[in-house]
């Protein structure tokens, strides 16, 4: 089930980068960029790790790092940002199934918490979108293409800021127990997003 | 006369051409014969009981590994092989190789056949690329691959003889389950629960795969193949439209029900017996209603796939406790009476004991004491909520709500028990059942619906038992009374099929890799090695050249292993615990082997 065409990855978006405004036009820009730099150059881009992870800007409830790619938040009492919590969610419901519970991997797919030190949100977002194949060696490895899939393409950026949050060991496994308030923006993005 | 020098001159074959109820009498035949192991269950009953005792609790501490054999697949093997005659058949996961091996050789490979399948069937299989098995019947060996096609060999050859497609990977639609040959059909269903398939079996006649009828598990009664007066539920008809009238609008068309599990069959009654899987989605909120027919043991007439009675155990599934585990058919006596028994232990913990002639329930009880989501089943005929599970609203993921997470429901989506199945012994009338012992955090959210994508709706966290550190038990059960005899503590879930010999033994196999062998009577450890990987497979026995063999495949996965290859953790540690329960990773890695047990010969 391969993607029929390249998708727009803002139309998916949960975080409101509809939003019109000067910077984030130029991270859109950026984004974009980095993104076809992804699908033309596979072995370029394949190449680039995820930057620094601090938290430098807030987009609309989502942070980004220095680099303008979605990154967490967690602050001295463990309270996670919206957006690691949702990811929390999300991916348990869409990636444990064969990607085990935490990002922490199965008998047969990655531990994602290991897979996200060395690979960067452009990749990431590419594999997930576009699915893989490592088939042979006894082991015939398939992850389905998620472009058409709202449950996993409306909270993308969800879960790779969780994930990102687990491959820092910025938390631990298991359920964040406290976690920022729903960002207003959020809802209506999503429920935009779902087509609801 | 022609007939007769037919029958003389080409012998037992000619009779095969004959058609009709043959092939069910050749198979109850040579399942008679503890020799062969000829139906994945042992015989049409499913109690994986063998009459060899040549290995008895005396010996058993000296069983060793007599040959191995390698299928060169490393995904999480189910199942276990069929011997017919001196030939060993051996099925793998995906891609689903078939070997044939001459125990007159030390396990030459006679033929392999290796199917050609789109490999984009793998990421619609839930739960890892298992396969449950190899049929038998008619000279032909049946293979019901991943992408749904049902194939039937020679069994001399490995040629095929032919071969049908039965549903679609593009909507979600799998193979995993083993087919079954019941008189002069063999039987299959389908996997996809957590893609919105909506479950199906199918009966395909034996000669040529054509398909003779196909039972839904929702729909309207054509789809169901249900009778609104012939067709009961525990004693009562159960009236027209009883699937769709407990479903809003067209949810039932994405329903789930799916079927994936074993098949009985009771020969004198012509009924054969399964169990129907969870209802999709995850999220009750988002489908209203009973849900009829998921999570309900079926019993069909062979012939025309007619429903004579149905039995829904979990209404509205809260928690993903599919029904399709194998339903054992036994006679022993209940209250002074002889009575033709069904048993079937649950994904949510409760051990049912039915007549499988009528479908009135007898017991049913928890065989697991943690089990929390309902206090019991309501036995009292009078009442309207007679054979409904009494639910504990505090574990209701539908009361609790979408966006809130339900809290230590026991058991965990994974059930007290998945498809591993349990055994039966005649001879201490004991049921020995593989069990898990986990709990979970389950918070349903709104999802939406694309043929050929998961259909989930709901996040998952799941951890032993508050003040328990095993993960499983290997249990002895008494399907008379519903009370649990012995229970042997298991690091993780035992997630093999057990097997009861006459011998007095027991065996499982454990997800760490070992293969065990208890007493019986007591449960008592009487021997145990570990084979080169975790173990997910059931365990079979055959006799050749006068030996007594075990054999179990090795080679970790299924469900197990993606829940338990990280190891679970405590909900409530916090920022800067250490660690959770035992790892899987940390005893096994993949593996697919297969590992034949002896007594040393001298």
């Amino acid at each position: 089930m391969r993607a029929k065409h390249a998708p727009d990855p803002f139309s998916f978006a949960t975080s409101p980068l509809e939003k019109t405004n000067v910077t984030t036009s130029k991270l859109i820009l950026g984004l974009g960029l980095g993104f076809a730099l992804a699908l033309a150059m596979p072995l370029i881009a394949r190449a680039d790790p995820p930057g620094d992870p601090t938290a430098v800007t807030n987009d609309h409830g989502m942070w980004r790092d220095k680099n303008g790619d979605p990154t967490f938040k967690v602050s001295a009492d463990g309270t996670v940002d919206w957006y690691t919590y949702s990811g929390f969610r999300r991916y348990h419901s869409e990636c444990h199934v064969c990607h085990g519970p935490d990002g922490e991997g199965s008998s047969y797919a990655p531990a994602l918490a290991d897979s996200l030190k060395t690979i960067g949100y452009a990749e990431f977002y590419g594999i997930v979108v576009g699915g893989k194949q490592d088939l042979g060696a006894g082991q015939e490895k398939v992850m389905p293409a998620f472009a058409d899939n709202k449950n996993v393409m409306c909270y993308l950026n969800d879960i790779y800021v969780y994930l990102r949050a687990r491959s820092q060991d910025a938390i631990p496994r298991g359920r964040p127990p406290k976690h920022a308030d729903k960002p207003p923006e959020f809802e209506e993005a999503e429920t935009k997003c779902m087509g609801e | 006369m022609r007939k007769l020098l037919l029958a003389s001159c080409f012998g037992v074959t000619a009779l095969f051409t004959a058609g009709y109820a043959v092939a069910s009498d050749e198979l109850a035949k040579m399942s008679a014969d503890p020799n062969q192991w000829v139906i994945p269950g042992a015989n049409f009953a499913n109690t994986r009981y063998s009459e060899l005792k040549q290995i008895n609790t005396e010996n058993v501490h000296k069983l060793a590994p007599a040959w191995t054999f390698s299928t060169g697949v490393l995904r999480g093997h189910e199942g276990a092989p069929l011997v017919i005659g001196d030939v060993m058949y051996v099925h793998a996961p995906f891609p689903n190789t078939v070997f044939a091996l001459d125990l007159n050789n030390d396990g030459k490979i006679l033929w392999k056949y290796e199917p050609k399948q789109d490999p984009n069937v793998i990421p619609v299989m839930c739960c890892d690329t298992v396969n449950r098995g190899l049929s038998y019947a008619d000279g032909k060996i049946f293979l019901h691959q991943a992408d749904t096609t049902l194939v039937a060999l020679d069994a001399k050859t490995g040629a095929v003889v032919w071969s049908v497609k039965d549903g679609d990977p593009s909507k979600g639609q799998t193979g995993t389950d083993a087919p079954f040959v019941f008189k002069d059909k063999v039987f299959i269903g389908v996997s996809g629960g957590e893609f919105g398939v909506r479950g199906w079996v199918s009966a395909y006649d034996i000669k040529d795969g054509k398909l003779a009828w196909r039972g839904y598990s929702e729909g309207p009664d054509s789809d169901t193949l249900i009778d609104p007066e012939k067709t009961t539920a525990l004693g009562k008809p159960v009236g027209k439209d009883s699937s769709t009238s407990t479903w809003q609008g067209d949810q039932w068309k994405i329903g789930g029900g799916d079927t994936w599990g074993w098949f009985s069959y009771d020969p004198e009654l012509n009924l054969m017996y399964y169990g129907s899987g969870n209802p999709s989605t995850w999220n009750p909120k988002q489908r209203p209603g009973d849900n009829k027919w998921s999570m309900t043991i079926w019993a069909r007439d062979v012939d025309t796939g007619k429903a004579k009675w149905v039995y829904q155990m979990t209404p509205h599934d809260e928690w993903d406790y599919d029904g399709i585990n194998e339903m054992i058919l036994t006679d022993q006596t209940v209250d002074g009476k002889p009575r033709k028994l069904l048993t079937h232990f649950d994904r949510n913990g409760f051990g049912y004991t039915l007549d499988r002639a009528t479908g009135e329930l007898l017991v049913a009880n928890k065989f697991d004491p943690k089990v929390n989501w309902a206090t019991g089943i309501n036995m009292d005929k009078s009442s309207p909520d007679y054979g409904r599970p009494i639910r504990v609203k505090a574990m209701s993921t539908e009361a609790n709500g979408e966006d809130v997470n339900s809290k230590g429901i026991c058991p965990a989506a994974l059930g007290s028990k998945d498809e591993q199945p349990a055994a039966y012994s005649p001879q201490t009338e004991l049921f020995y059942v593989p069990t898990n012992h986990v709990c979970m955090d389950y918070e349903p959210f709104k999802v939406s619906y694309t043929a050929g994508q998961p259909y989930v709706g709901a996040t998952l966290s799941m951890y032993p038992p508050a003040g328990d550190s095993n993960m499983g038990n290997f249990i002895a059960w008494d399907g008379k009374t519903g009370k649990i005899v012995w229970s042997d503590p298991e690091q993780f879930s035992v997630w093999s099929g057990a097997l009861a010999t006459a011998g007095g033994v027991v065996f499982y196999g454990t997800l760490e890799g070992y293969l065990k062998a208890v007493d019986a009577k007591t449960g008592k450890e009487l021997y145990k090695f570990k084979t080169p990987s975790g173990i997910i497979g059931n365990v079979m026995t055959y006799e050749h050249g006068g030996r007594q063999y075990v054999a179990i495949l090795s080679g970790v996965g299924g469900w197990a292993g993606i829940g338990l290859a990280a190891g679970l953790t405590k909900p409530t540690d916090g920022l800067g615990a250490v660690g959770g329960y035992a790892a899987l990773s940390n005893y096994t890695a993949l593996g697919g082997t297969l590992t034949v047990f002896a007594l040393p010969s001298d």
